[in-house]
């Protein structure tokens, strides 16, 4: 055996040897001597030493009370405080410091509107010159959205479609083998039971109101090609149709045309055939190849190829994103 | 062989679909759809290397009828295949690694869910790999984002609740920063397309006009894209994050999500602004001194941890240095050296992660490092994967780590100066301080005077995949030498 220094205890190569060897720090160590040392000291044994023991463990008690009490101190009176008002400066600070900048470098982008900045280029003007005629939309943000960028609005839908997921990771209750809601996801543990249900004033607007929203959703879903709107802003008021009606009418009326299920369907089926259609031309596009798709009159009903289609389904999406969020949020259910 | 062509639009559009049946079926479903779906796509990201490896040069996918600058993008060459084989590899490796412990840490009835998350992320990192265009890149970052929380929150505790809260916040600053540099960007130039782009914020720097708001758009991409992929001084999500998460969510997000990010950023600084013009930004340098410092502190900070996947999270901090190191360099080797490490760094990370759930699983679910002790004598694969992925992120040689070191010293030497003694003064303290953390954790895991009986066995199929994995990482070191030749012809048809 290496021959050990008489200070080997104390010495930091016994401590970089423990370290190494337990991976533990000064207040691991402690307790695992504690732990295995204690027993040794067995109070019944000696007679006496109980009270000894006892003793020890107050007085260790005592200690750590006062240490903890004189960081508490420090901590929630000065300490606390200021590193409190340190932080607030220096977030300010921080703040403007960043919105200045940010204010100067936009201080000098170009000019909005004005003729020689080099945002004038071809691209806008191919949108606005020849959007009509490449996509058949009169509404050139649906033909720029929905046709020349559609990759982009996909991936915009695939958003709504995760974020549902995620609050549904996080919001839905989930039901056991025979059918029950977990425990501490009952309504009882949800401060749900303490809203008032079905005010009559909420309800009579509601009846008159929600048959008109919904119309103009469809509206503005179904003329995204013609008009100002699309699949994004009709969906919106859709799903604001469907919260209004909730709110007055309570959860059963509602389940009997919207439950988890039709949520299900509808995503599926529109999320798979805007997938399934772009795809198809995509794939022509990409591989130089006439997609066959007619353009129609623009302006009419059935006009602009896949861009009615598309936005029906987005519309699908959003509105029934929407309610599902609020349902989730409100109930953890559908 | 034109067919070929179509796989980087395929893939992307795969995983989509895949997602959306995953959310009719139950999870077992949906788990094997994710395994079939990150196979085939392994196998047709090879067939497209194996592609540009006969010659083929690197080309462009224009998704619909209008290409640049009117339409969406997506461009392939060597390095994107290279990289995207990659990450569908650790997909696979991960979820199926990962399996024994996504059993018992989700719930029942989210377990498509989270498969669900799985399939949009390697969807969002295909996106980032192949897209040509901002604004899809940016979509696919929100993809992302939300993918990587929803990973994280699927273990259903508090602890994963609060951290994957807080991850959301700091990557939607993140995110947010990204935006409004492509915003700039679009109002300064009018492009969104990375090939147009080059051109107009070329021909604006020549004449010497906008030069501010070009550079606040560097800068607020540069710093968006690393809050998200957890630099230094913005590294504080990313432990918590790391190790309260599902394991196989741990795995995805280090090796993979973060490397997406980071392969944008490469993207970006290579193809829109280009290397010289992003060297005399002086951007580079603070990414060089972030860098450094998040190697140092990261490593400090593993060696203070008492938790096994605390440790192996502050030791990504570290990692992620290394690759801003390199990529702070500024220089053509920097860049390889920064891909190489962030292959490197995906493989050994995905293995620590995975083998110390295994090794929590066989000590009874606790990660401390007192409950560890002895832990790989009753899991003797996660022991020997636990052991080869410190060994590769330690630098010893004939595994990955090595080779990734010594391309970041030599870059660093060609790039001369101040720079190659801060580096290799950097490699040398992180070197010593990782072996100090690791060796630590290999001595507990392997200590003889605890019982031998395992809490929990992890199962065969996870032992297989660790051990997949272990060869991979020596696969890695062995055969440097081609891959980093692919990836140097990978970089040349990038730019």
């Amino acid at each position: 055996m290496s021959r050990k220094a008489e200070n080997w205890d104390t010495s930091w190569q016994k401590r970089a040897a423990d370290w190494l060897r337990d991976g533990t720090d000064a207040l691991d160590r402690a307790m695992i001597s504690e732990m295995t040392e204690a027993p040794a000291v067995a109070p019944e044994d000696v007679p006496g030493a109980a009270d000894v023991f006892e003793k020890k463990v107050q007085e260790d008690h005592e200690k750590e009370n006062a240490i903890y009490q004189t960081l508490h101190e420090r901590t929630m009176t000065r300490g606390l405080h200021h590193a409190r008002i340190l932080y607030r400066v220096l977030s300010i600070l921080v703040c403007v410091g960043i919105i200045l900048s940010l204010l100067h470098a936009v201080m000098e982008m170009p000019v909005f509107g004005s003729p020689d900045s080099p945002v004038v280029n071809d691209v806008s003007r191919r949108y606005i010159e020849d959007g009509l005629k490449e996509t058949g939309a009169v509404n050139i943000v649906a033909g720029m959205i929905l046709d020349y960028r559609a990759f982009d609005t996909l991936g915009e839908s695939t958003v709504l479609f995760i974020a549902s997921c995620a609050v549904m990771i996080l919001l839905r209750r989930d039901r056991n083998r025979s059918g029950e809601l977990e425990k501490g996801s009952l309504p009882e543990d949800r401060d749900i039971i303490y809203e008032p249900h079905f005010d009559p004033i909420l309800q009579k607007s509601a009846a008159f109101l929600t048959p008109v929203i919904l119309l103009f959703g469809v509206y503005v879903v179904l003329n995204g090609h013609i008009s100002p709107g699309g699949g994004f802003s009709g969906g919106a008021i859709l799903g604001a149709a469907l919260m209004l009606f909730r709110n007055a009418y309570g959860v059963k009326n509602t389940r009997r045309f919207f439950t988890s299920r039709t949520f299900t369907t509808v995503v599926f089926l529109a999320l798979l055939f805007y997938a399934g259609a772009k795809s198809y031309v995509f794939y022509t596009g990409g591989n130089g190849l006439e997609s066959g798709i007619p353009l129609g009159t623009p302006g009419a009903i059935l006009s602009s190829g896949l861009i009615l289609p598309l936005d029906v389904c987005v519309g699908a999406i959003v509105s029934c994103t929407m309610y599902t969020f609020f349902a989730l949020f409100r109930r953890g259910e559908v | 062989m034109a067919l070929l062509r179509n796989v980087p639009f395929a893939s992307i559009l795969a995983c989509m679909v895949i997602s959306v049946i995953s959310m009719v079926f139950r999870g077992r479903v949906a788990k094997v759809l994710s395994y079939l779906l990150s196979t085939v796509l392994l196998a047709a990201s090879i067939a497209l290397s194996w592609y540009f490896l006969q010659g083929n040069d690197a080309f462009v996918f224009t998704m619909g009828h209008f290409g640049d600058p009117w339409g969406n993008e997506l461009r392939a060459g060597l390095l994107e295949s290279v990289m995207a084989s990659a990450m569908c590899l650790i997909v696979l490796a991960a979820l199926a690694g990962g399996s024994y412990m996504i059993r018992s840490e989700i719930p029942d009835g989210k377990k498509n869910l989270f498969y669900i998350m799985a399939d949009l992320m390697l969807a969002a990192v295909m996106a980032l790999i192949y897209t040509n265009d901002l604004f899809t890149s940016y979509v696919f970052i929100e993809i992302a984002t939300i993918s990587a929380g929803g990973l994280t929150m699927s273990r259903q505790n508090g602890r994963a609740l609060a951290s994957s809260a807080r991850y959301m916040i700091m990557n939607l600053v993140g995110s947010g920063l990204c935006l409004m540099g492509i915003t700039i960007l679009y109002g300064t130039t009018g492009h969104l397309l990375m090939g147009s782009l080059q051109s107009a914020v070329h021909s604006l720097f020549e004449n010497g006009s906008y030069h501010l708001p070009l550079m606040a758009s560097l800068i607020l991409l540069t710093v968006g894209l690393s809050i998200k992929s957890g630099l230094f001084p913005f590294h504080e999500w990313l432990p918590d994050t790391y190790s309260y998460g599902v394991t196989a969510g741990s795995a995805l997000l280090s090796s993979v999500i973060s490397k997406g990010y980071i392969f944008l950023l490469i993207k970006l600084y290579t193809r829109v602004f280009g290397l010289d013009l992003v060297r005399d930004s002086h951007i580079c340098i603070l990414l060089f001194a972030f860098g450094t410092m998040g190697l140092i502190i990261g490593s400090l900070r593993a060696t203070q941890a008492t938790d096994i996947r605390r440790m192996v999270s502050y030791s990504s901090i570290a990692q992620i240095g290394y690759i801003y190191i390199a990529l702070g360099l500024g220089t053509q080797e920097g860049v390889i050296a920064a891909v190489f490490h962030m292959l490197v760094h995906a493989f050994g990370k995905s293995m620590l992660f995975l083998s110390s759930g295994a090794l929590i699983q066989a000590s009874g679910g606790a990660s401390d490092f007192i409950s560890l002790r002895g832990s790989a004598r009753r899991d003797i694969p996660a022991g020997v994967a636990f052991t080869v992925g410190a060994m590769s992120l330690t630098g010893v040689p004939l595994l990955g780590g090595f080779v990734s070191k010594i391309y970041i010293a030599q870059a660093a030497i060609a790039r001369g100066g101040l720079y190659a003694v801060i580096v290799l003064l950097g490699l040398a303290a992180s070197t010593f301080l990782n072996t100090l953390y690791f060796l630590r954790t290999v001595i507990t895991i392997y200590r003889s005077d605890t019982d031998a009986e395992a809490a929990a066995h992890a199962g065969l199929v996870n032992s297989l995949f660790l051990c997949a994995m272990v060869i991979l990482n020596f696969a890695l070191g062995i055969a440097s030498r081609p891959l980093y030749n692919a990836l140097l012809s990978g970089l040349n048809m990038f730019i």
